[in-house]
């Protein structure tokens, strides 16, 4: 599906912005034919009126109609703004791409230059070109564009990096395109779009300035006039007709926001990526778990999940899924990107963002309903028998709270436990997870401790309480592989040692046969199969299959190419998109 | 008022991805990253100062045409320009011209001004606390509102609950934004000090005659920094930490203020530090408006007379606390930021 | 179309003075003509870098990198001899131009081939490239957009391919796709190779991927190498305790490791 950019002009914001486009053009072309004569035509008789019919925003003290002059004064306004845009975009595009590709001395150079340069406020900058090309509308231009060069300059170079780091240019690098080539075939594509949203800022600063520097009597000169000039001439008189001063006011404002809805616009649709239509989730019938005898941790039945998709509908990411979890039990969820695994242990913890739409039958852990927003009990109860640790343990912390704070926080809120207390069993948590010097290792931040430290230090939070239920979701796959042993040991204790369930995300069966009692395989938002850990050699469905055979481990034939998952279920392309 | 780009994305360094380098020892042991940091930024204010300097001096040399002649007018005697060039040292060699300016600096001589006759340095003394007060006074109530205006805004966003609230606050900050300030100081002229006759709309020195101009500056830096604390709220609502503070079932008070608000503060801060010396220039059309004798006014006038002594002193002063109030926010950011995600740079 | 690929004391460093950081510390291997030489190590092994040094991305601090005995690493010469070297990156994502569609960057990597070619042989040339790597030659025209991780993934070993490289490196070319796909990636890689008898050395963290492609291994720890051999001798009877720790770590399928007890 090609995206087709007529259809994101049918948003109410997109027709007032090209309406406001179409009159700004208009007046800029016809009002100084159409009404120059009104605008010049001094009659003394009628000066310094209020506004009245014939005169709705009054007149001047030579008697010239008002509105006329705001209407006239379109053109001279606009062209010097687009003059000094043209003349920052440009500047600033070319003096950013240079930095991007000269040799690291002069880049440091010039990337200081430009930081400097911008540490001063624009109009600061404007004045001081100002005092040189003197006051004058083509001084005022020159000194307004010139006065944006750093802004832009910066920002193409800021992009500019950040494309040429990436890996597509590298490759380019390494077939031998030299640097213009990057830079035309590479660079600029990729960063237009965010120029041309960055334009239609910088030409709504331009005009605000050129506003500022005529009001100040050191932009457009007399015989001629801009919004800013006449905006200064009616603050002289505002004691005899407000309205003077705010008419010109009016249409500066009127121009800075058409100019920022171009922006917003194009920042649209600079956003929108081609979209792939959601495949709709085959219904299949989910294989129903007979619940067990004792009272579970964990009771799904008919949990459905889902998202907007951004073009007003909903995608169902999981698509009826029934469960349960024992008391202690340790139950793995398989499933390739995109099968709804994360999403349905998500919806367990009720921690799902608010987009999410989520229907079950059944969703509960213990006796409080997940489906619903829990009270102050059920929240109690939670804080302190349902955590989690989530992929990646850097991000998943505070970091600018310290470890120890942000353990304690569960028990002093939940648990009633004084300061002091808190922190000392912060502290047995933390060596319970293996973490030596705990006491010192509270005081620090997330960003001194290593990868699989911060995991640790997780698993250990959830400790603080009376745990329940601990949800791991893909634990170790941002460690390497001798920290994953770690950390999976550590996880193993923690169930030994507090008789918490555990529910065990990821996408490798072989980890996940190694840790759990029980595996549930998901695929496209349904569990295709349930097994024992202990029997994945029994798997029958052919998902399962080709999940477990599709990955060379460490006794595969070497001999024989790799089952691939077509092999398995015939259907053409089993991977998904992702756009 | 200028808004700055709010591009953040940093250049990558050198070290491919997939190799865990970067995260190891790349400061000198002996020396804490912070003070690295802060050293750098020291110097980069002194370099600064140092351009600022040669700037101001270049001004008188390379206006176009004889400054002296210019600024005097045309009906100025001969001896008068020449005593005015005297004056100025325009007669003696460049080099020395440049050394006496600087010298000049280091003992506080601007100079005089060709207007007045008075002495730069005591007329810009005399100025500067307005435009300081002025300044700070906006700064404060912008800096005071846009926290929980932006928070707030951002949460009813998120929970998708009364999103309508959210969604007019934030379009109301955009058309501040887009507003010129001299547009709101008119526009509070003619309400408050016209219509009502409740406020003075001109003049300083009284508590009543600060109302408008501040309210008329603060307002546009307000809102942007209400905007980038509502971009910065909602990026930090959707990280995991957030999610394992909602996973802790903390009541919503510790998540919003405790784990999300810290995390704000440097985007806030860093805006805050470009809309501060925004701010700063803002006051020269604020102080236009609302006939306040501050350096804006000084500038305008000067720039208008050419009075190039002036013009000097006032960029001079006008540069000096940019780069002061950018140091003061780097040295406000680095106390407390313990993740100094700063340092990297 | 053999060749070999060798590195002498190699040596990469990042930073200067106390905040230097040694990421490739002195190692020599020899990548011989038309097999895969495995490359393993955990985060912070070096071996990401090794690779960017041999295709130019970073410079080496001392020792050198020789194809068919040129030294790659220093002049004219050098940087001819380094375009017959190709890196296929492991993003799919951000290997390919997003605003450039597949044909267009499998076309200009042919540049690297030094062979000169009329627009029509061009778009011949991509055609059969992507016919190679199974993807269905008449979507040349569309962008990268429309193309799954594992289809992407194809698309850019068939523009290193376009290069015509006497040598190959692929860096850990699985690891960002589903693994659903990976097989199919490894399968194709293992065809190409013996095929075109292609030289190449595969940079991969997972010794299972590395034991299934590679004849020979070398394992990197902390940017040295550790052990180097016959991947079914290093990895069946492993010398070095670090390449044994790695090899434990593993997870096994139906395999419950020793968690030992919490008493």
């Amino acid at each position: 599906m090609r995206y087709k950019p007529w259809h994101a002009l049918r948003s109410p914001r997109a027709v007032s912005g090209l309406a406001g486009v179409l009159l700004l053009v208009f007046m800029m072309v016809f009002a100084p034919h159409l009404w120059a004569d009104a605008a010049s035509a001094a009659n003394v008789a009628e000066r310094l009126q209020r506004p009245s019919g014939s005169h709705p925003l009054g007149t001047d003290q030579l008697g010239r109609d008002l509105l006329a002059r705001v209407l006239v004064a379109t053109r001279l306004s606009l062209l010097l703004t687009l003059g000094s845009t043209a003349i920052a975009v440009c500047g600033g595009v070319v003096l950013g791409m240079v930095a991007t590709v000269v040799p690291r001395v002069l880049r440091r150079g010039l990337t200081a230059l430009l930081e400097i340069l911008m540490s001063f406020p624009w109009l600061l900058l404007t004045l001081f070109f100002t005092v040189i090309w003197g006051a004058s509308a083509k001084g005022a231009l020159l000194a307004v564009g010139f006065a944006g060069i750093p802004t832009v300059a910066r920002l193409t170079y800021t992009m500019s990096s950040s494309v040429a780091g990436r890996d597509f240019v590298r490759a380019a690098r390494i077939v031998g395109v030299g640097p213009l080539g990057i830079l035309g075939r590479h660079v600029l594509p990729n960063i237009r779009p965010v120029l041309v949203v960055n334009a239609a800022a910088v030409a709504s600063v331009t005009l605000l300035s050129f506003t500022g520097l005529s009001f100040l009597g050191l932009g457009v000169q007399a015989p001629d006039y801009d919004w800013g000039r006449l905006l200064a001439e009616g603050v002289g008189k505002i004691y005899v007709n407000p309205v003077a001063a705010l008419g010109p006011g009016v249409a500066v404002l009127v121009t800075a926001l058409i100019l920022n809805t171009l922006g917003a616009l194009a920042s649209e649709a600079a956003g929108r990526t081609p979209r792939i239509a959601g495949k709709a989730a085959p219904r299949l019938r989910a294989a129903r778990i007979p619940a067990s005898a004792d009272e579970p941790v964990v009771e799904v039945e008919d949990l459905r999940v889902s998202f907007p998709d951004g073009s007003g509908g909903l995608v169902e990411r999981v698509a009826g899924v029934s469960f349960t979890i024992r008391p202690g039990e340790t139950v793995g969820i398989v499933g390739a990107s995109g099968s709804g695994k994360s999403v349905t242990a998500m919806a367990i913890a009720g921690l799902l963002g608010p987009a999410a739409h989520v229907r079950a039958t059944t969703l509960r852990f213990q006796d409080i309903d997940m489906s619903g927003e829990p009270d102050a009990a059920a929240r109690r109860k939670l804080g302190l028998g349902l955590s989690v640790v989530f992929q990646d343990p850097l991000t998943s912390l505070n970091p600018v709270l310290t470890i120890g704070r942000q353990l304690t926080e569960v028990s002093e809120v939940h648990g009633d436990l004084g300061r002091r207390d808190a922190r000392r069993r912060a502290q047995w948590a933390l060596s319970l997870v293996g973490i030596p010097l705990p006491a010192r290792r509270a005081r620090q931040y997330p960003h001194q401790l290593s990868g699989g430290m911060r995991q640790r230090v997780m698993i250990g939070m959830g400790l603080m309480g009376t745990p329940a239920l601990l949800i791991a979701d893909e634990p170790t796959t941002a460690l390497d592989v001798t920290v994953q042993q770690n950390v999976l040991r550590v996880l193993h204790q923690a169930r030994e040692r507090t008789g918490s369930a555990i529910l065990f995300i990821s996408h490798d069966i072989a980890l996940v046969s190694g840790f759990c009692d029980r595996v549930l395989v998901m695929k496209d938002g349904l569990i295709v199969e349930e097994l024992d850990a202990r029997q994945l050699d029994r798997a029958r469905h052919p998902y399962t299959r080709a999940l477990i055979a599709c990955v060379p481990h460490m006794t595969t034939d070497r001999t024989r190419p790799l089952p691939v998952i077509a092999d398995f279920d015939g259907s053409e392309d089993a991977e998904e998109i992702h756009a | 008022m200028t808004i700055p780009s709010t591009a953040s994305i940093e250049p990558s360094a050198s070290p491919p991805e997939g190799d865990a380098t970067r995260r190891r020892g790349r400061h000198l042991p002996g020396l804490s990253p912070r003070l690295t940091f802060l050293r750098r930024r020291v110097i980069r204010v002194l370099v600064s100062l140092a351009l600022v300097v040669v700037a101001t001096f270049l001004i008188v040399h390379i206006v176009p045409g004889d400054p002296v002649r210019a600024a005097l007018g045309p009906s100025a005697t001969p001896t008068l320009v020449a005593h005015a060039r005297a004056e100025l040292g325009l007669d003696k060699p460049e080099l020395q011209q440049f050394a006496d300016y600087v010298t000049g600096l280091f003992h506080g001589h601007l100079g005089l001004s060709l207007q007045t006759q008075r002495s730069v340095g005591t007329t810009l003394g005399d100025r500067l606390p307005v435009t300081l007060t002025l300044a700070g006074v906006a700064f404060a109530v912008a800096a005071l509102l846009c926290v929980p205006i932006g928070m707030l805004t951002a949460v009813a966003v998120y929970r998708r609950r009364r999103r309508w609230l959210g969604n007019t606050v934030q379009w109301l900050l955009g058309a501040f934004i887009a507003m010129p300030d001299m547009l709101l100081g008119v526009g509070l002229i003619a309400l408050f000090g016209i219509t009502l006759h409740a406020l003075p709309v001109a003049g300083w020195g009284t508590f009543a005659q600060l109302v408008l101009p501040v309210v008329a500056l603060a307002i546009g830096p307000m809102s942007y920094l209400a905007r980038i604390v509502h971009v910065e709220m909602l990026s930090v609502l959707e990280t995991p930490f957030m999610t394992t503070a909602r996973g802790k079932r903390l009541p919503a008070h510790l998540r919003y203020l405790r784990h999300a608000l810290p995390n704000i503060i440097t985007g806030a801060l860093t805006a805050g530090g470009l809309v501060l010396t925004g701010l700063v220039a803002g006051t020269v059309i604020i102080e236009t408006v609302f006939a306040i004798p501050g350096l804006g006014t000084t500038i305008v006038t000067s720039i208008t007379a050419k009075d190039y002594p002036m013009i000097q002193g006032v960029v001079l002063l006008y540069a000096s606390l940019v780069l002061g109030l950018n140091l003061v926010i780097d040295l406000i950011l680095t106390a407390l930021d313990p993740h100094s995600s700063l340092l990297e740079g | 179309m053999s060749h070999t690929l060798e590195y002498d004391g190699l040596s990469v460093r990042y930073g200067r003075g106390g905040s230097a950081h040694q990421a490739v510390d002195d190692v020599s291997l020899v990548v011989r003509p038309g097999t895969v030489h495995g490359l393993v190590g955990e985060s912070g092994s070096g071996k990401s870098t090794l690779a960017a040094a041999t295709v130019g991305l970073v410079r080496a601090t001392s020792g050198a990198i020789r194809l068919d005995g040129t030294e790659v690493t220093r002049g004219t010469a050098g940087r001819r001899a380094r375009r017959r070297i190709q890196l296929i990156f492991q993003d799919p994502h951000s290997a390919l131009d997003p605003r450039m569609s597949i044909g267009t960057s499998i076309a200009e990597a042919m540049r690297a081939s030094g062979r000169r070619r009329s627009r029509v042989e061009r778009r011949q040339r991509v055609r059969e490239l992507l016919e190679l790597v199974d993807i269905e030659p008449d979507r040349y025209r569309e962008p990268p957009a429309g193309f799954s991780g594992g289809q992407r993934q194809r698309i850019t070993i068939a523009r290193a391919l376009a290069a015509e490289p006497d040598v190959i490196i692929a860096d850990e070319i699985t690891s960002a796709l589903d693994v659903s796909v990976q097989g199919v990636v490894l399968n194709l890689l293992r065809e190409l190779q013996s095929e075109l008898n292609l030289t190449m050395l595969l940079i991969s963290h997972n010794l299972a991927v590395v034991r299934y492609v590679c004849h020979t291994v070398t394992v990197l720890r902390h940017g040295r190498v550790v052990e180097t051999g016959d991947t079914e001798r290093t990895l069946s009877d492993p010398q070095d305790p670090y390449t044994k720790a790695l090899l434990d770590a593993v997870p096994v399928l139906g395999e419950r490791p020793d968690w030992g007890s919490v008493a």
